[in-house]
């Protein structure tokens, strides 16, 4: 109890210490974001340069981070939710709206929501290489009814994002004939990973043709390494939207400093980072102000997306379908 | 008379009831803390019985099938001697102490479609193998604990003091009847038991090569249940039957698996009359070559793909390394503490909750349990070290147990007969004859320090990041080259610091 209790006041005395001199903002971010390549230093510098503070990312695990720190947590602000989980963390009543005017965002689909704020979105997509695949599927029927020789990796929809949003975008185009969509592309699935890393590392190891990953995944290829012969097939039926968010926390010590790092998201400054760090699109940033490589991507006409009620409503048989025509 | 005998059986296990409470507790307490802020167990439905039934039947076809093909290799490798045995011996240990996300690029770089194999078969006219499916899974399951379960049957063998095969020889009396099936039902049960378990909390490994949902393990659930529903309540249940059936499997196993009968010898070098014949010598060079070749081909292909990717590394990818590698020290030592008092039988029993529990559950638990008192981020190494040590505390206990009671039956009296007991005892008699299990034991747990990834997520605060976080940070960045860099700087470490250890230990081998 003594121990407790000392340890308390010596860490409430460090932060009395570190609060006297700048204030200090803490971002909970996920795990690529804060490495040299990531978005994280580059918006870090940025932001620090218009606060007088200092960020701090805290990297790992997000929500249930979060929801297990309760009341209790440290963050003031979260970097990088995904649209699957802003029901739960909603409901979990740790956020704070954000209280900013979205109509800067530029995104594909309509958005109006008062807590949880675009940075940068992205859609899915099969990557193909091109020098395997000579004639890509031209649509998501084109796919299904594509040649069994050809080899696709695919996420599982249980532990990665990625695969929970190709169910979903299976279940938009085929709703009720998803299962039999499913039972089509089996053959042709090599195998299921757990995340997008391992998928796209069994791609650019020559395992596989094709991988599920997003419309933008070209541009680093082309960008960074000079190779343009990586695309990803554009389906007419439309292609499933993807989002990262940020949102405020309500515990937050630091109420005005969040509140000027979620206006920041929105600035041009921040924006023009996203495409060559994160790899993905922009939320709040006009096409003629993208990268060159980033404007030449071709890009679907048709976006789809469920919110997170009807995600939320839809995900278990959307899984189902998947889990048993691949169980076969 | 009762004076003499109360030493012997008490005085070198004392204490090691309740080191075993206490490891048990700190793996059942962390669970405990889960479900108690859960507020219950939850209900468990049909996807999950099929999760738990394919994970059974895999972990013991897998556990069968490495102990199985174990048994001629370790029979191979400990009748002939060759050059470069011991540098063999060490490197085949390799596998199993490779990440997960690492030995799969191997295997696929063998067995894959665009693998070596693959290439073979084309050339030859042959049909494609396709690795993806449940015997994809068994034989990553099968590369990753045929080491583990040879050198465990290995050390079995070498322990069969010399004189008995030299009376054997003298009196041409069957070595494999009278000397090497006692052994190996002693050494086998305890061998089969540990791969079994951790292939019932296998994870990744089952998910990249089981190509599909059908291979869906108790972890994955476990995984969802957490990551996904936020759902504790399930995930701890989850928790729990893996704990039971890891728990339930060993226990009938370590009871199945009768004492040491052979008597002490005197150390001096086995001399094998019986592996000199000329059909013995060549079935012994097939497994060996055999063995060789399916475990040290994807080694070398991981070797080949990392070499260009080392020049670009990044700084940060060293500096992670340099973290990883003092982890691993320290975690060496907190394990080899926490085992010499728990190395009996109801210490290994509680040892073996360490991989019978999920990761994921460990984790969050301890995270429940430290939160109130500190600021998480301060207690991440603590945790790392502890969550490493008690991963490693089943492989340690079951390579020193059996030659520790072999100690203690064999010197225990005369020892008590000299009087020499507690601290004096451990530094005279027992500890120079657990020389060689120590040295193997302590690579090992160096090694798998190495490989960690995971449990600690929640601690975390990434200005720490460890070697394999950052080569999942490489990937995640689409650095697939750099990656591939970081995997062989990975395997290089945990190799040096494996043969480091063992080599200490294993000086007259």
């Amino acid at each position: 109890m003594l121990g407790r209790t000392l340890a308390a006041g010596m860490i409430a005395a460090t932060a009395t210490m570190a609060a006297a001199e700048t204030p200090v903002l803490t971002v909970y971010a996920g795990d690529y974001f804060k490495s040299e390549w990531g978005p994280g230093p580059g918006i870090e510098a940025g932001f620090e340069a218009r606060c007088g503070c200092d960020l701090v990312y805290k990297t790992g695990e997000l929500l249930p981070r979060i929801l297990l720190e309760d009341e209790r947590t440290e963050a003031d602000v979260v970097i990088g939710l995904t649209s699957d989980v802003t029901k739960k963390a909603r409901e979990s009543g740790l956020f704070a709206p954000h209280g900013l005017d979205t109509s800067a965002l530029t995104l594909p689909v309509a958005w109006q929501d008062d807590t949880f704020l675009p940075f940068n979105y992205g859609h899915t997509a099969f990557v193909y290489n091109k020098e395997k695949v000579a004639t890509p599927p031209a649509s998501f029927d084109d796919l299904l009814n594509a040649p069994d020789d050809l080899r696709l990796v695919i996420q599982d929809p249980r532990s990665s994002i990625s695969g929970l949003a190709l169910v979903l975008w299976v279940h938009a185009v085929y709703g009720d004939e998803a299962e039999a969509a499913w039972a089509k592309l089996a053959p042709k699935i090599v195998t299921v990973t757990k995340g997008w890393s391992e998928s796209y590392g069994l791609f650019t190891d020559g395992e596989a043709d094709m991988v599920l990953s997003y419309t933008t995944s070209p541009a680093y290829h082309i960008i960074a390494e000079e190779d343009d012969t990586k695309a990803a097939a554009i389906f007419p039926e439309g292609h499933y939207f993807m989002v990262e968010l940020a949102a405020k926390l309500a515990t937050t010590d630091n109420p005005e400093l969040a509140d000027q790092f979620m206006a920041y998201v929105l600035t041009e400054d921040f924006q023009s980072m996203i495409p060559t760090s994160n790899w993905s699109l922009p939320s709040a940033l006009p096409q003629e102000k993208w990268p060159e490589g980033f404007r030449a991507l071709p890009m679907p006409e048709k976006v789809l997306f469920y919110n997170e009620d009807e995600a939320a409503a839809l995900r278990d048989e959307a899984i189902e379908a998947w889990r048993s025509a691949l169980s076969r | 008379m009762a004076q003499r005998a109360l030493p012997l059986s008490s005085l070198p296990r004392s204490g090691a009831g309740l080191w075993a409470l206490l490891v048990a507790g700190l793996v059942i307490g962390p669970v405990t803390a889960v479900i108690w802020r859960a507020g219950g167990l939850g209900a468990l439905g049909p996807a999950d019985f099929d999760a738990l039934w394919f994970t059974l039947w895999q972990a013991a076809v897998s556990a069968g099938l490495s102990v199985a093909l174990a048994v001629p290799v370790a029979r191979a490798l400990s009748r002939q001697r060759f050059p470069g045995r011991g540098a063999l011996i060490a490197l085949l240990g390799a596998p199993f102490i490779l990440p997960v996300i690492v030995a799969v690029l191997g295997l696929l770089a063998v067995f894959g479609g665009n693998g070596l194999v693959n290439q073979l078969t084309g050339a030859l006219g042959l049909p494609r193998i396709d690795i993806y499916g449940y015997h994809g899974v068994i034989l990553a399951h099968v590369f990753f604990n045929l080491p583990l379960a040879t050198r465990l049957i290995l050390q079995g063998w070498l322990a069969i003091p010399a004189e008995r095969f030299r009376l054997a020889a003298s009196l041409d009396a069957p070595v494999g009847r009278l000397l090497e099936r006692p052994m190996l039902r002693r050494i086998a049960p305890g061998a089969f038991a540990v791969i079994f378990v951790i292939c019932l909390t296998s994870f990744a490994v089952a998910l990249t090569l089981g190509g599909g949902p059908r291979a869906t393990t108790v972890e994955l659930a476990i995984y969802q249940a957490f990551k996904f529903d936020f759902d504790l309540a399930k995930a701890a249940t989850l928790a729990l039957v893996q704990l039971a059936l890891g728990i339930a499997s060993a226990l009938a196993l370590l009871l199945l698996s009768p004492p040491d009968g052979f008597g002490a010898g005197l150390d001096r070098l086995q001399a094998r009359w019986d592996g000199r014949s000329r059909p013995a010598r060549l079935g012994d060079a097939l497994w060996i070559g055999f063995a060789a070749l399916f475990l040290l081909t994807p080694l070398a292909m991981i070797v080949l793909a990392g070499l260009p990717g080392l020049m670009v590394l990044p700084v940060e990818t060293w500096q992670a390394a340099l973290r990883s590698v003092s982890v691993a020290l320290g975690a060496t030592a907190l394990t080899l503490v926490l085992a010499l008092p728990l190395a009996t039988r109801a210490g290994e029993l509680a040892g073996l909750l360490g991989v019978a529990v999920s990761g994921l559950v460990l984790g969050t638990g301890l995270f429940l349990i430290v939160q109130p008192l500190m600021r998480p981020a301060e207690a991440a190494l603590p945790v790392t070290l502890l969550v490493n040590a008690l991963m490693a505390l089943p492989f340690v206990l079951r390579i020193l147990r059996p030659e520790l009671d072999a100690a203690r039956a064999d010197f225990g009296r005369l020892a008590a007969t000299l009087g020499i007991t507690g601290f004096a005892l451990w530094r005279i008699v027992l500890l120079p004859r657990l020389r060689r299990p120590l040295g193997f034991a302590a690579g090992l747990t160096a090694a798998l320090s190495m490989g960690d990834l995971g449990v600690i997520a929640l601690f975390a605060d990434g200005e720490h990041a460890t070697l394999p976080l950052q080569l999942y940070r490489l990937m995640a960045a689409y650095r697939m080259e750099a990656a591939q860099g970081a995997a062989l700087l990975l395997l290089t470490l945990s190799l040096g610091l494996f043969w480091l250890f063992d080599k200490g230990g294993r000086a007259n081998a």
